[in-house]
């Protein structure tokens, strides 16, 4: 009881004093802490996006790109070119996906397509 | 004594192990490439999916398959919408080069009733030549820029080719050499091998489901699919070559297309028009 009296009292003005600081390092922190993500999405988007690209390379060499991969790498580039790193992550992300499943088809394949001869 | 009594029983162990091997097929064999044993079956495949069909029905591709478009390309064929690139390729195919020669002297009986024998094995290239592959490297020979393999130039004059070929069967060749037919089986590899996002083979529309509809056309059979080409066709609203279909097929199922004339559209080539040896050239066609 005393205490709330004592705050909301006389030291009302230390009281302010003390959650307008608590109130600014969390907002400094929060601050920080954003530019800490966006500077590592775009470190994040030049790791997922070669990832990315290696995958289809590798499709590439089993002669079995999709159009879709490549069109998802266009528009992962594009969002990069906006600025807008995180559709850049997850679009690159995407584009992987799609060529490791290429991959996975065109390695498959190499035998699963005799199943499908007339004989 | 012991020794006695131990061969009568390494003799059936060794005879049972001759059996075996004799009743098993060796592995060679059962991978063996026979191209004439592959024309049999999937000829046989097509006849009997479609006993009422004839053989030579087949080149016209849905049209045969559906009454109602056979009537429509019966009336179609009154004014085909070919005719105009078949009137450009005569007139380009005998307009003469700069240095005076013409395509006549780059094929064997001046280039006239030869279709059927394309593709061919260049025994030298070690490789698959098609008549598209043939009339640039001609164009190439005499200075002359290529065309573009899925363009109208290239269309046309494969057009007219086709047209002086019409009622000939199909009589592609391959060799007793292995790069032949390993040209034969790769391109047979190519045909059978799921690709793109939607995981469809050659085979998957082309065999699997001829006759049925992929949203609003209507599936050909593989069989005679190339007899009729180049084609007018009208979801295109122009014409196109082999390089032009197999580039478009690739991309339908979000496959990323190989280069026109790559090694493996021509080995494809190869191997889809050897299995429909003996049908006849309609080419040009129309194809809705």
């Amino acid at each position: 009881m005393k205490m709330t009296r004592r705050l909301t009292g006389r030291n009302r003005p230390i009281a302010r004093l003390v959650l307008a600081t608590i109130l600014l390092t969390t907002m400094l922190q929060i601050t920080r802490a954003s530019s800490a993500q966006a500077a590592a999405s775009v470190d994040e988007f030049k790791a997922a996006y070669a990832a990315a690209e290696a995958a289809n390379t590798q499709a590439g060499a089993l002669r079995n790109q999709w159009t879709v991969t490549v069109s998802t790498l266009a528009d992962a580039k594009k969002a990069a070119d906006t600025g807008n790193f995180d559709a850049a992550v997850a679009l690159s992300k995407e584009a992987e996906a799609l060529a490791k499943a290429s991959i996975f088809q065109g390695t498959s394949e190499k035998d699963a397509w005799k199943a499908q001869e007339i004989r | 004594m012991k020794v006695r009594s131990a061969i009568p029983l390494v003799s059936v162990a060794l005879a049972l192990a001759v059996l075996a091997l004799a009743a098993a097929p060796p592995a060679s064999a059962a991978d063996a490439i026979d191209p004439a044993a592959d024309a049999r079956a999937f000829q046989k495949f097509f006849t009997t999916k479609f006993p009422k069909l004839k053989l030579e029905d087949f080149v016209n591709g849905p049209y045969s398959l559906n009454e109602d478009m056979h009537r429509q390309w019966v009336e179609k064929e009154e004014f085909p919408p070919y005719e105009f690139s078949l009137d450009m390729g005569k007139e380009m195919f005998a307009q003469p080069f700069k240095n005076g020669k013409s395509y006549a002297d780059c094929f064997p009986n001046g280039g006239i009733g030869i279709r059927q024998n394309y593709p061919y094995f260049d025994d030298k290239e070690g490789k698959v030549v098609t008549l598209e592959l043939a009339l640039n490297r001609c164009r190439q020979a005499n200075g002359e820029a290529p065309f573009s393999y899925v363009k109208d130039e290239m269309a046309a004059l494969t057009a007219y080719m086709a047209f002086t070929s019409r009622g000939k069967p199909f009589d592609i060749k391959i060799p007793n050499d292995p790069r032949a037919l390993e040209a034969y089986e790769t391109g047979k590899q190519y045909f059978y091998t799921r690709r793109g996002q939607l995981n469809f083979s050659c085979a998957s529309c082309h065999v699997q489901n001829p006759g049925e509809r992929i949203r609003a056309e209507i599936l050909a059979p593989a069989l005679g699919i190339l007899n009729a080409m180049p084609i007018y066709r009208s979801e295109w609203g122009s014409m196109g070559t082999i390089s032009r279909r197999f580039t478009t097929c690739n991309v339908q199922t979000r496959g990323v297309p190989l280069d026109p004339q790559s090694d493996e559209y021509r080995d494809l080539e190869y191997y889809l028009s050897y299995v429909s040896n003996g049908l006849p050239i309609s080419g040009p066609g129309a194809r809705p």
